[in-house]
């Protein structure tokens, strides 16, 4: 059983790993992530975010600018996740203490 | 912690870090527009400053600083002050957190989404130290009358 | 051979740092261990997109400096897109990270274990 998987593990890792030869190089500025324009014609967010952020928003930091402008409604939603997680914690422990202590 | 580990060098080197940390926390969230920092990296310094106290002094000296059933409605002031923001923004006649048409006098588009985005990660900071601090003190609960 | 060993190694580090946090989930049989390995795991995703972001050259953080760097040529900057991602990322992992501790320690209060063997057999009686 052990055995198994070990091979299992091994044989994920050979996959990502063959995966991996598949990507551009690291920092190759020739990557299409880092283009001016995608294959389709739009425009590739990354490059825009970094021409216009201050243009924007007066503000130069440009992950300040993706995280509460350009994509606020996701942070929201991250700060509904991690709120949702701080009461269950509240709700899990307390309820627990309640019914073990007679 | 019913039982704190008792040592008056931990109790005073926390002591005199935890006020620093709390400023740096602060100015990381208030400097988030220049420098690389903003609400989440803040609220963390701030946490880390309450749970220091909290770890070092036990959960009777960290009373003074906060209470424990304080943190519950400061998290719902951080994420009520986000969700304020979106709705002002709605009731002015724009998208949701389109902070473009805030009601604020006297200011230009880009101007009003800077001052958007500043209150809005005052929110973020306020809501993930009062989390934090949340599962902390929770956790201890649990652990000790469960 | 030389120029894809440089451009691939960071992967193949997250790639192993994701083995090794498969490892932990999979072999160690107490609940803490796995959830240590559940973090591992997270934390090689992120470094990976870090490591995505990255552009070679004369490069600066995504922080305007018009003066020195102007913000016209994008090859200047490094992508803030996949800094914005994990910097949530990393702070929703803390708060799932405390929510599997507080289920964690609820197990504790009621089996009064966090051995996988023991708590099957406890759940067999």
């Amino acid at each position: 059983m052990k055995a198994l998987k070990i091979l299992i593990l091994l044989f994920f890792a050979g996959i990502m790993i063959f995966a991996a030869s598949d990507l551009p190089n690291r920092g190759d500025q020739e990557n299409l992530m880092h283009a001016e324009e995608s294959i389709t014609g739009t425009v590739v967010k990354g490059t825009y975010f970094i021409q216009n952020a201050y243009r924007d928003a007066r503000t130069p930091n440009m992950v300040t600018v993706v995280l509460g402008d350009y994509r606020s409604i996701d942070t929201f939603g991250e700060q509904v996740v991690i709120y949702t997680a701080g009461l269950i914690t509240l709700l899990i422990l307390r309820k627990g203490r309640r019914r073990m202590t007679p | 912690m019913k039982d704190p580990f008792q040592s008056p060098i931990v109790l005073l080197g926390a002591r005199l870090l935890s006020p620093y940390i709390m400023v740096f926390g602060w100015y990381v969230i208030f400097h988030g527009h220049y420098s690389p920092g903003g609400g989440f990296q803040g609220g963390a310094l701030l946490a880390a400053s309450l749970l220091l106290i909290r770890v070092a002094g036990g959960s009777r000296l960290a009373e003074l600083q906060i209470r424990e059933f304080a943190t519950t409605p400061l998290a719902v002031i951080g994420v009520a002050i986000y969700f304020a923001t979106g709705l002002a923004a709605v009731a002015a006649g724009g998208y949701f957190l389109d902070y473009e048409l805030l009601p604020i006098p006297g200011m230009e588009p880009a101007w009003l989404r800077y001052t958007g985005i500043l209150i809005i990660e005052v929110g973020i900071g306020l809501a993930v130290m009062a989390i934090l601090v949340m599962i902390y003190d929770n956790m201890v609960r649990g652990e000790d009358y469960g | 051979m030389a120029d894809f060993f440089m451009g691939h190694y960071a992967y193949w580090f997250t790639i192993i740092l994701l083995c090794i946090g498969l490892y932990g989930i999979l072999f160690k049989k107490n609940l803490i261990k796995k959830t240590i390995g559940l973090a591992i795991l997270q934390i090689s995703v992120v470094l990976f997109f870090v490591s995505v972001a990255s552009k070679s050259g004369d490069v600066t953080v995504p922080v305007r400096d018009q003066a020195n760097f102007p913000v016209e040529i994008a090859a200047n900057y490094l992508n803030p897109l996949p800094h914005t991602l994990m910097l949530t990322a990393i702070v929703v992992g803390v708060a799932t990270l405390g929510v599997a501790f507080t289920l964690l320690i609820a197990i504790y209060n009621r089996y009064n274990t966090l051995d996988e063997q023991e708590l099957i057999e406890q759940f067999d009686d």
